[in-house]
């Protein structure tokens, strides 16, 4: 005995719930979709890497076309930190330190991340827009036609192209940052030199530091990859669909990358002094 | 563009993608010290080196003259062998004294020459006698409240 009030309110709150969980269960159902999209790329990887000129087709447009950006934003990042860093060491009279501080800096944290954001937007875009524009003009479904496997033909060059592109950009933008610090610090600040590269050397490890960044930028090239190929082949094959498809792509393989980065971080933090 | 093209530059984009993961390594990491500067080698022998690092400056009158290139320790007289590489214009007289200093509170350390008023000049491989060992700021504290208390024993 409920009045149609109560009745509506009850329908209000069952249809928020069912959303909730809609939501919820969508979002688990991508995860998995994911996957397995994950697992097909793999598997065809093979028959992708047999033609080889495929991926370094792709290497090119995502790798070799990103450098331009990569390299004057590493050169422009490193030679901000410089002057940031000059600032504030040199209030403690430790400016030779700043040699270790760009290094650190760039090596661990910024080199990988800020590549991998610049990445996803210059060449994550790229891709995604391309993929859904071949499913939109149905060049997809004509290749399946064919009897060629768009996973293999299409997907897998690209994705690995970003796999294998992005710890070369990284180590890129960290060299060029260094660089770009040692212009300013050096030449224009007056660091010692000596000081500047030793103090480097002498904080900086092979192992862990320089090798954590390259396990950062090969999970960030992946997870980029892998985000915007799956976009662009699930887009709705529509105008609309695939330019909120190339917006999803940077917008989530920017907090992916973000999330990974928090994550990876508190994996390789080894405290003080250890 | 054409395949050739295409790959001339991944091949480009991989050789300098792996150079700066070497420039990485070897350079800013110091897997392997590539550079050989000339000049010629003075060694000391100090009681504590303190905090002193490889490749940390050797100043005179405050300019950088050279570079500590080797740290040891000598197993007999348990004192820190320290061989530094001197430019090659820079001479030292055979009185010089070699300390270490630290510039600053947090700044790094290094080691000042003074030169002394010898005739004769330090060659490759010479041994400067006069050294002063780094000041251990613990040591220091340690030393001046032990003195104070020394001396408010004897006023009582």
């Amino acid at each position: 005995m409920s009045t149609p009030k109560s009745g509506e309110a009850l329908d209000e709150l069952s249809q928020g719930l069912r959303r909730l969980g809609g939501a919820v269960t969508g979002g688990i159902a991508w995860i998995g979709y994911a996957a397995r999209f994950l697992t097909a790329v793999i598997w065809h990887s093979p028959a992708a890497f047999r033609r080889l000129h495929l991926t370094l087709r792709e290497i090119y447009f995502s790798g070799v076309l990103s450098l331009v950006i990569i390299l004057t934003s590493g050169l422009f990042v490193g030679m901000v930190l410089s002057l940031q860093g000059y600032e504030v060491l040199v209030r403690y009279g430790a400016d030779e330190q700043l040699g270790i501080l760009v290094a650190l800096s760039l090596v661990k944290e910024l080199g990988p991340v800020l590549a991998g954001l610049l990445f996803a937007s210059r060449a994550g875009s790229a891709i995604t827009a391309e993929i859904g524009l071949m499913k939109a003009t149905e060049q997809l479904s004509a290749m399946e036609m064919m009897a060629v496997d768009p996973i293999a033909r299409v997907v897998a060059p690209r994705f690995w192209a970003g796999v294998i592109s992005m710890p070369l950009l990284a180590a890129l933008f960290s060299a060029l940052g260094i660089f770009g610090a040692y212009l300013i610090g050096v030449r224009v600040l007056g660091v010692d030199a000596g000081a500047f590269w030793g103090q480097m050397q002498a904080g900086v490890k092979v192992w862990p530091d320089v090798t954590n960044g390259i396990i950062k930028s090969l999970v960030f090239g992946t997870a980029v990859s892998l985000i915007a190929v799956l976009d662009g082949y699930d887009a709705k094959p529509t105008a609309e669909g695939v330019s909120s498809a190339t917006t999803r792509t940077v917008v989530v393989s920017s907090l992916a990358i973000l999330a990974l980065d928090f994550v990876l971080t508190v994996f390789m933090f080894r405290g003080v002094g250890s | 563009m054409n395949r050739s093209t295409i790959d001339l530059w991944v091949g480009i984009f991989v050789a300098i993608g792996f150079g700066a993961i070497l420039f990485l390594a070897l350079k800013v990491g110091n897997l392997l010290t590539l550079d050989r500067t000339s000049g010629y080698h003075l060694q000391a022998n100090f009681d504590n080196i303190g905090g002193l690092k490889l490749r940390a400056p050797v100043k005179a009158a405050g300019v950088v003259v050279g570079r500590v290139e080797s740290i040891r320790l000598d197993p007999k007289s348990y004192e820190g062998i320290v061989i530094m590489r001197i430019d090659r214009d820079v001479l030292f007289t055979k009185d010089t004294i070699a300390s270490i200093n630290t510039s600053g509170l947090l700044g790094e350390v290094y080691i000042g020459l003074d030169a002394g008023g010898d005739t004769v000049m330090l060659g490759d491989g010479g041994r400067i006698g006069k050294t002063q060992s780094a000041v251990v700021i613990e040591k220091l504290i340690g030393q001046f409240l032990f003195d104070k208390a020394s001396d408010a024993g004897a006023k009582k």
